[in-house]
């Protein structure tokens, strides 16, 4: 048995250890703080582990990634429900209209600190679509898989998302971030 | 293509997302349009000042070491090295023979599954034009709930008719037809919706008969099948029980038709 178990465990590392930054990067961004990320990507691969068997994929960074989305999410039910439960309503998406932009002069000064807290103040939604589209590079499709939405829902996301973090740089530029 | 539509678009053009027709249509309405290219280039801007800082959180060092020993124990394995160590000289032969067949057995798993049957690689082209469908706003070349201005929009377009019903009685009423691209030849797609959700039927010739199959692929449900000479393809988010309810309503009429 010893035999085969190691078997297992290799092929799995094989397939879904590579992407243990990926993973990482989307639970720090999702909770916010490097504790609970750390023990959440932990418990992701070992419920990932347990279902490996069924797994018959070539994309095995998308099917981790949905694993770990799925173990945040529950946590963040547990423990930070209201962070689910921002109001927003993504069917009226056509309605996403760009504003006038003085804020434009602000992207030129806006620095990691500064992009950091933007992204953290979005919805969870909107900042997971964001992280993954331009922090992981994944495509509207990758991302629709991960997070189980319509490729169209993906799109407003990042719209919406975009919207919002371009609206709050100026403000979060003049107020200063604490270093 | 208006502002309204442009500004829709725009956030799938800066991320290279949209199909080459509707990107000409962005770039030229951009180019006439003073208020849609400062949106352009705002949107450009932010991407770039995201891509400029690095804002990827690395993993610990350490945590790559807890997954390795937290599988272990969760499989109840003894970690590798000792396990091999422990074995007696005699079983080792018996050892290097199992990992033998579990290479081969492997390898020629990964080789099955690596190969995607052609089956496969149509679900996968008839999701990608569902897909570009909806993002593009493209969903109908002929926009119309009439099943008798959709069916002869078709003629001369393709070396076939294909079936057009209309099925608003039964909640899935037709938005329109749209000429698509599928197996390298040009086959009919007809839209319908159900509330929010559209179906895309495509139709072609078949050149052989299949069952009926149905398959689920990020998030779409797809439902294939040949009748009547045809092959079809229904492909939807709705939902897998009315999309079946959905495929069950065409096969009736088409079985009507001929008789």
């Amino acid at each position: 048995m010893p035999l085969q178990e190691e078997n297992r465990i290799g092929s799995f590392e094989q397939t879904v250890l590579p992407h243990l930054d990926a993973a990482y990067n989307l639970a720090r961004w999702l909770t916010r703080n490097d504790h609970d990320a750390e023990d959440l990507v932990q418990e992701a691969y070992l419920r990932a582990f347990k279902s490996f068997v069924g797994f018959h994929g070539t994309d095995g960074r998308g099917w981790l990634l949905t694993i770990v989305r799925n173990t945040c999410y529950t946590w963040l039910r547990r423990n930070h429900a209201e962070q689910l439960s921002t109001p927003f309503d993504e069917e009226i998406h056509r309605e996403v209209v760009a504003s006038p932009n003085p804020e434009e002069l602000f992207l030129q000064n806006a620095d990691r600190r500064h992009l950091q807290e933007g992204l953290e103040e979005l919805p969870v939604e909107f900042r997971e679509a964001l992280v993954l589209r331009e922090i992981e590079g994944l495509s509207y499709k990758e991302i629709a898989g991960v997070s189980g939405v319509p490729v169209g829902t993906v799109m407003s996301r990042l719209a919406r998302a975009r919207e919002r973090l371009k609206e709050a740089l100026p403000r979060i530029i003049k107020k200063g971030v604490p270093k | 293509m208006s502002c309204q539509e442009t500004q829709e678009l725009i956030h799938g053009y800066v991320d290279g997302e949209l199909d080459l027709v509707r990107s000409i249509e962005i770039e030229r309405h951009i180019e006439g349009c003073e208020s849609c290219s400062r949106a352009y280039r705002t949107q450009q801007d932010l991407k770039r000042a995201l891509q400029a800082v690095p804002l990827r959180f690395v993993a610990p060092q350490d945590l790559r070491r807890r997954i390795r020993s937290s599988l272990r124990k969760a499989d109840g394995a003894a970690p590798a090295r000792r396990a091999f160590l422990s074995l007696p000289a005699w079983r080792w032969a018996g050892a290097v023979a199992a990992l033998a067949v579990v290479a081969v057995i492997s390898w020629n798993l990964a080789r099955v599954s690596r190969a995607p049957s052609g089956d496969e690689l149509v679900a996968q082209e008839v999701i990608d034009s569902h897909v570009r469908s909806l993002m593009a706003n493209h969903l109908a070349d002929v926009p119309s709930s009439d099943q008798h201005t959709v069916k002869p929009w078709f003629n001369g377009k393709l070396d076939f008719s294909p079936p057009v019903e209309d099925l608003a009685k039964e909640g899935f009423p037709l938005v329109g037809g749209r000429l698509d691209y599928l197996e390298n030849r040009p086959v009919a797609a007809l839209v319908y919706q159900r509330r929010k959700h559209f179906i895309n039927l495509f139709i072609w010739p078949s050149t052989h008969d299949s069952g009926q199959r149905a398959v689920m692929r990020q998030g779409y449900n797809l439902l294939h099948w040949t009748q009547s000479g045809m092959e079809f393809w229904a492909a939807s988010d709705l939902n897998y029980s009315e999309l079946q309810e959905f495929v069950k309503l065409i096969q009736q009429s088409a079985v009507q038709r001929t008789h």
